[in-house]
C-alpha cells in the first residue's frame, strides 16, 4: 500500500512538484515490497539521486540506498527508474519526462534492504573470468621493469571496455539474468573480452574455457538491452558477440 | 534459496517486450516462433504419419487440416517459419562478431555501437518477410 | 560435450534446415498446393529415394535444432543439478523419439509397407 508525504516547502520560480514513489522492502520482516509516494520539489537539474537525498533529509531519513561519487564514476547508485535500470545519479528528473518517478532496487539483485542490493554475484562472475593480465610469470617477476608497450589502435581494441564500473546495470536489464542465477552476465562477459582482447595478454584460451559452459557466453541471445542501459558506454553487446567470435572461428 | 532473495525478475521480465526497443522485441519474438514451430514440427510429423493409414486414413485427417482454420494456422506457421530463419541468420552473424561495429573510445551521449542500424534493419525486414510471406500464403492456400 | 560443440550444431543445423526446407516447400509450390498433398501425389514422394532422404534429413536436422532450442530455454527458466540432468536428457530423449517416429512412417511408406 502507498503512503503519501509532502512537505510546504518554498518552491522557485522554475521548480516542479513530481511524486517521488520509493520502494520499501526489508528482507528481515517485510513480506513484500510497497510504495511510499513523496512530493519533491525539482530543478531541471535535479537528478533521481538528488531527490531521493531530499526525501531522506527531509521526510525519511531510513531510506536505504547506496551512493557515493554522485558523479556516474563510482557505479553505487544503479536502480530501477522509472521502470528501467539507469544510475540515480545520472538520471534527471527533467529527462523522464513524467511527474511521477517511480524508483525500484535493480532486479536480478538480491535486496539489502529499499533501493541497497547485494553485488556479491556480480563480484563472483567478475572475479571468475579472470579480469587481469595473464602472462608467463617468468616474464614479469625476472624483470620488473620490463614495460609491455602498446600502439593506439591495440589500444582501441579495448579501452572502452575498460570503462567498466561495475555498476550492474547491464545484468539487470539482461533477459537471460532475468531468469537464469546461473548466467555469468553480460557484466562478467564484457571484462572477459576487455582482457582477451588486450595484446599485452596472453590468457585468452584460459578464459575462453571458463565461459564456455552451459550457463556461460552461450546464454547471451543478442537481445542488447546491456548495451543500451549502460552508462558508460561499454557496449556489453558487442564485446560478448566478438568473444564468441573468437569460439565460432570468425575472429583469431 | 528462494526467487524473492535472488529478485529475479522472472518470466514476465524476460519476455517483456516494451522497455529495451526492437532488439528485445525480436529476441521474444525468435523464442516464441521456436517453441511454435517445434510444436507445428512434432504436430507434422504426426499428421504425416497417417499416410501409414491407407487412403482413408490419410484423407481423413487431411479434411481436418484443409479448413480455415487449419490455413490460419498454416499462415501463422509460415510466418514464423520466415520470422526465425531470417532473425536467425541476422542473430547468427552477430553472434559471429559481424555488424556489431568496432570498438572505439565511446563519446557521450553513448550510443551502443552493436545496436546499430543494420541490425534493425535486419529485424524489420525480417517481420516484413515474414508478413509477405503470410499474404503469398494465404493466396495460395485460400485461392485454391 | 562442450556447450560450444553443441551450439554449433546447433547453427550448422539450422543453415543447412534453411536450404533443404526451402527444396521441401517448392515440392508443394510447384506441384500446386492441393494436388501435392493427394494421397498418390505424396506416396510418390515418399517412394523417390531422393526425397525421402531430404525428408529423412531435413527431420534429423529439424529434430535436433528444436529439441536443442527448448533445452537452451528450459535451462534458463530454472537452475539446479537434477532439472538441468532431466531437461538435457529429457530433451535427446525427444528428440531420438521424434527422429524414430518420423522415420519409421518414411521408412515405411518408401518400402511400401502401408
Amino acid at each position: 500500500m502507498a503512503q503519501a508525504y509532502e512537505i510546504d516547502e518554498k518552491k522557485t520560480p522554475t521548480s516542479k512538484t513530481i511524486t517521488l514513489r520509493i520502494a520499501r522492502f526489508n528482507p528481515e520482516h517485510d513480506s513484500d515490497t510497497t510504495f511510499m509516494d513523496f512530493s519533491v520539489n525539482v530543478e531541471k537539474w535535479t537528478t533521481v539521486l538528488e531527490a531521493i537525498l531530499d526525501v531522506k533529509q527531509h521526510f525519511d531519513h531510513s531510506v536505504a540506498v547506496r551512493y557515493s561519487c554522485r558523479q556516474a564514476t563510482c557505479g553505487s547508485c544503479g536502480m530501477v527508474i522509472n521502470g528501467k535500470p539507469r544510475l540515480a545519479c545520472f538520471t534527471k528528473v527533467s529527462e523522464l519526462n513524467s511527474d511521477t518517478v517511480t524508483v525500484e532496487p535493480m532486479h536480478n539483485f538480491p535486496i539489502i534492504r529499499d533501493l541497497a542490493v547485494r553485488f556479491d554475484r556480480l563480484f563472483n562472475t567478475h572475479h571468475k573470468v579472470k579480469p587481469y593480465l595473464i602472462r608467463d610469470d617468468s616474464e614479469i617477476t625476472s624483470n620488473t621493469t620490463k614495460e609491455l608497450l602498446q600502439s593506439p589502435e591495440e589500444l582501441e581494441q579495448f579501452i572502452q571496455f575498460s570503462n567498466c564500473i561495475k555498476c550492474g546495470l547491464c545484468n539487470s536489464a539482461c533477459p537471460t539474468m532475468a531468469t537464469d542465477s546461473s548466467f555469468v552476465g553480460p557484466q562478467a562477459l564484457a571484462q572477459a573480452y576487455r582482457y582477451v582482447a588486450d595484446s599485452r595478454d596472453k590468457g585468452k584460451d584460459t578464459r575462453l574455457k571458463i565461459i564456455d559452459e552451459s550457463h556461460g557466453i552461450w546464454r547471451c541471445h543478442f537481445a542488447g538491452s546491456c548495451s543500451q542501459v549502460c552508462p558508460k558506454g561499454v557496449d556489453p553487446a558487442m564485446g560478448i558477440q566478438f568473444l564468441r567470435g573468437y569460439m565460432l572461428g570468425f575472429r583469431s | 534459496m528462494n526467487p524473492h532473495d535472488e529478485h529475479k525478475e522472472g518470466i514476465g521480465g524476460m519476455a517483456n517486450p516494451r522497455r529495451y526497443g526492437i532488439e528485445r522485441v525480436a529476441y521474444w519474438l525468435m523464442r516464441l516462433t521456436g517453441l511454435g514451430l517445434l510444436g507445428y514440427f512434432i504436430a507434422h510429423i504426426y499428421e504425416t504419419s497417417n499416410i501409414l493409414r491407407g487412403r482413408v486414413g490419410w484423407e481423413e485427417f487431411l479434411d481436418l487440416t484443409q479448413t480455415t482454420e487449419g490455413h490460419i494456422f498454416m499462415t501463422l506457421v509460415i510466418g514464423m517459419c520466415v520470422f526465425h530463419t531470417v532473425n536467425g541468420i541476422r542473430i547468427m552473424l552477430g553472434h559471429g562478431g559481424i555488424g556489431v561495429g568496432k570498438p572505439a573510445r565511446p563519446d557521450y551521449p553513448y550510443i551502443p555501437a552493436s545496436q546499430n542500424s543494420r541490425h534493425k534493419i535486419g529485424i524489420y525486414s525480417a517481420i516484413v518477410l515474414a508478413a509477405i510471406a503470410m499474404m503469398y500464403g494465404m493466396a495460395v492456400m485460400f485461392g485454391e | 560435450m562442450r556447450e560450444s560443440h553443441i551450439m554449433k550444431i546447433h547453427y550448422a543445423t539450422a543453415l543447412a534446415a534453411v536450404g533443404l526446407v526451402a527444396v521441401h516447400i517448392l515440392m508443394r509450390l510447384t506441384q500446386g498446393f492441393a494436388e501435392s498433398l493427394e494421397y498418390e501425389n505424396v506416396v510418390a514422394n515418399y517412394q523417390f529415394l531422393p526425397y525421402a532422404g531430404l525428408l529423412e534429413i531435413i527431420l534429423i536436422l529439424l529434430s535436433i535444432h528444436g529439441f536443442n532450442g527448448l533445452r537452451v530455454i528450459l535451462l534458463e527458466l530454472k537452475q539446479g543439478r537434477v532439472y538441468e540432468k532431466a531437461v538435457s536428457y529429457g530433451c535427446l530423449a525427444g528428440m531420438i523419439a521424434l527422429i524414430a517416429y518420423g522415420s519409421r512412417t518414411i521408412f515405411m511408406v518408401n518400402m511400401g509397407m502401408m
